[in-house]
């Protein structure tokens, strides 16, 4: 395997602490192996601590702070010997860069801790293109995408162009934007339930959108987003394929896609 | 949680229910939807130094914020100075007294009006209209609404949630009596018919009330834009004018005027400049053809000095564009009436509860998926999802959220914080979804899923989570 790294002229390879998210970790397994395979296939020598779960945004979104920081100083300590940490999601690598620094602010003994966190803490799609030189020879995927722009990595982290590049290089693969890709599918985590009918409301439209674009799959980088959309095309009866953008990118499109029938495929 | 704020919460659901369900409210949300926000877009992207001017805009009132007492006494003697008057009111209630004093000492019959949110926040209209007035809202959109005994349901397009054919029907039923018999249908004449129904009003009319986008401290003078023209009529034509505005819409200089004004009309319509930009400094002077006999201007507090100094200080920077409304995908799913008070969307989701009380909205900061769009186009850069965070950290701290969620929350936390623990009782539940929904790919319903699976699937989870799998199988240390 070959492998180029931009940044750090060595031999060694880098040791990036895969944070899994909790939906990954639950729901679909495989975009955390995706995440895996990628970041060896540029290089990285991939830690995964047992001991990490969920990043607490639930607990944030929902005004507990107390909770929130109890998980935060857990999610802090399990990455403290990696040189990078990296999530396959953008909503919680910006709780980790720009939230956990914000709620550790008053806090002289974890501020320092929380930032150094925050430093060295990349959503998937920057680490492999700001980071690493990933190179996709012999990925392919057949199909027309469209790509949707989770709200937390677009907004907080400018994660736009990232996924961009590194679908140019899929062989196969062609992009047909989605108009108002960058407005909300409607999870918001908790949001969805609590607030059902508004969120349903909201994906709705999302998928009507989706359908305009004449793409055949839906390609994101949250699994919030995803697990939403495919959610609602599946209840609507249509046969688009959800993957996360992992999972193309490492070439573990043959299996059913997300919501997708196992006697599908 | 106490007894009304749980009425309090089922009313909103109750009312946002209602809007999904109401088929001629979403097909006006749907149409409004793209527009406001395409004009907004062409016209930053044909003004490339848009982002400094915010940020120019945004120091503006961060500085009379810090410096309000100042400017509310130069602005007070200014209008003095041109002959007005300024009375102070501590809340609604105060406002709404003085106001109808006023209409009452000047015998007024009749009282036009413009378009002013501050006198909704003062449920003005029952209260002149009690004193035996009759008042009438002079704003296409506000008139609309006002026919049809509502309230605006947007802060610059108050009828946004009506179709065309529900205001054909109105127009109809109302204007009928006066001669108006045919039936229009085309905005065009609907337009024409308004206006021609509305004259008549504006020359009888004994006192006009207005808004203010913003007061002018330098000059005393009260400015509002407008795309109408109806807010001219109103200030001009009655005897008296009568001003109303919260006390945060003072600007130190006309010069921070030309700043504001850049931001303002292309944030809320996507125009360069609205139609009418006018400023008006006192009543008639001596010499002067035209112009009211006396000119009040009444400023409201109702609870935004509480905020200064605060964090939620930073809400009083907001200048009404409505441009967070209209990037909002909840203010765009169930429309402004389902906010149950006069400001609807994301700033209304702010401001309501600071200047309401907070068990009275306890619904409108969590109803929010924290997309930060809001935050994105707001034009003196409010950063309006933060401060909705900040409000359930507020609500989480006064213990204003539910004993059960409360409950669910911090068990799900004190799970969280013990990894292996949690992935081994996530194991059993993960296993179970997914024999139930293994065949199809998706369950249909499950328990615990609330009100997920009534608009949508939820995609079947693997049968074992990827931190059990990568660690018994030993795959890495």
């Amino acid at each position: 395997m070959q492998y180029v790294v931009t940044e750090i002229e060595t031999k060694t390879p880098i040791s990036v602490g895969l944070f899994v998210t909790c939906l990954a970790d639950l729901m679909r397994p495989q975009v955390a192996f995706a995440a895996v395979s990628l970041l060896e296939r540029a290089g990285c020598r991939v830690r995964v601590p047992r001991e990490q779960s969920c990043c607490g945004q639930p607990a944030l979104n929902s005004g507990d702070r107390a909770s929130t920081t109890g998980i935060a100083k857990n999610v802090i300590q399990a990455f403290v010997q990696d040189d990078y940490v990296v999530t396959p999601s953008g909503s919680c690598a910006d709780t980790l860069i720009n939230k956990y620094p914000a709620l550790f602010r008053h806090d002289l003994q974890w501020a320092s801790q929380a930032q150094s966190l925050a430093d060295k803490t990349f959503e998937l799609t920057s680490f492999l293109t700001e980071k690493l030189d990933l190179n996709l020879e012999g990925i392919s995927y057949p199909g027309v995408c469209t790509y949707h722009d989770s709200c937390s990595g677009l907004r907080e982290l400018g994660i736009q162009q990232q996924p961009r590049t590194l679908l140019a290089d899929v062989e196969g693969l062609t992009l047909s934007e989605l108009e108002d890709s960058s407005v909300c599918c409607g999870f918001g985590g908790l949001f969805s339930v609590k607030y059902p009918d508004i969120s349903g409301r909201i994906v709705t439209d999302k998928c009507a959108q989706i359908q305009h674009t004449g793409a055949d799959t839906v390609l994101g980088g949250d699994l919030g987003c995803l697990l939403n959309i495919a959610g609602r095309l599946r209840r609507e009866g249509k046969g688009l394929k959800v993957f996360h953008i992992a999972e193309v990118l490492a070439g573990m499109t043959d299996g059913p896609a997300i919501g997708e029938a196992e006697d599908q495929t | 949680m106490s007894l009304s704020a749980s009425s309090q919460r089922v009313e909103f659901q109750e009312r946002a229910r209602q809007a999904l369900g109401s088929a001629s409210l979403q097909r006006a949300m749907a149409k409004a939807r793209g527009g406001f926000v395409d004009h907004r877009q062409d016209a930053v992207d044909a003004l490339p130094e848009f982002d400094a001017i915010r940020d120019a805009a945004r120091d503006i009132k961060d500085h009379v914020l810090a410096n309000l007492d100042g400017y509310l006494e130069l602005y007070e003697q200014k209008v003095i100075e041109n002959g007005g008057q300024v009375h102070w009111a501590r809340d609604a209630d105060e406002a709404s007294r003085i106001i109808a004093g006023i209409c009452t000492e000047a015998g007024a019959k009749t009282v036009t009006k413009g378009k002013s949110m501050v006198s909704e926040e003062m449920y003005l209209n029952p209260v002149l209209e009690a004193a035996g007035m009759t008042v009438v809202e002079t704003d296409l959109g506000e008139y609309i609404v006002q026919l049809a005994g509502e309230t605006p349901s947007h802060i610059i397009a108050p009828a946004v949630h009506k179709t065309r054919e529900q205001i054909t029907d109105l127009f109809h039923q109302h204007h009928s009596p006066l001669g108006y018999t045919d039936r229009m249908t085309q905005r065009e004449a609907l337009v024409n018919e308004a206006r021609s129904v509305l004259r008549e009003r504006f020359v009888t009319a004994d006192v006009g009330i207005t808004g203010a986008n913003f007061l002018v401290a330098e000059t005393g003078a009260n400015v509002i834009v407008t795309n109408e023209g109806n807010g001219d009529l109103t200030s001009c034509l009655p005897r008296i004018h009568i001003i109303t505005a919260g006390i945060e819409k003072v600007i130190p200089s006309l010069d921070d005027l030309s700043v504001l004004l850049r931001v303002l009309a292309r944030s809320a319509t996507g125009q360069e400049f609205s139609s009418y930009t006018s400023l008006y400094s006192g009543p008639r002077r001596i010499g002067d053809m035209e112009g009211p006999e006396a000119y009040h201007v009444v400023l409201l507090d109702n609870g935004r000095s509480r905020l200064l100094g605060g964090q939620y200080q930073p809400m009083l920077r907001c200048i009404r564009c409505g441009a967070c409304l209209n990037h909002c995908p909840v203010y765009g799913a169930i429309g402004g009436h389902a906010y149950g008070w006069v400001y609807p969307g994301p700033m209304g989701s702010v401001l309501t509860p600071l200047l309401n009380g907070f068990d009275q909205s306890l619904d409108l900061p969590n109803a929010c998926t924290l997309n930060g769009r809001c935050k994105e186009v707001c034009p003196v850069r409010i950063p309006l999802s933060d401060l909705l965070l900040k409000h359930r950290l507020e609500q989480h701290d006064r213990r204003l959220n539910t004993v059960l969620g409360r409950f669910l929350l911090s068990a799900w936390a004190w799970l969280v914080c013990r990894p292996r623990l949690y992935q081994g009782v996530m194991a059993l539940p993960l296993w179970v979804m997914h024999r139930l929904g293994q065949r199809r790919g998706v369950l249909s319903r499950f328990p615990g899923a609330g009100g997920w699976t009534d608009s949508r699937d939820l995609p079947t989870p693997a049968p074992r989570s990827f931190l059990r799998q990568w660690h018994t199988r030993n795959l890495r240390p």
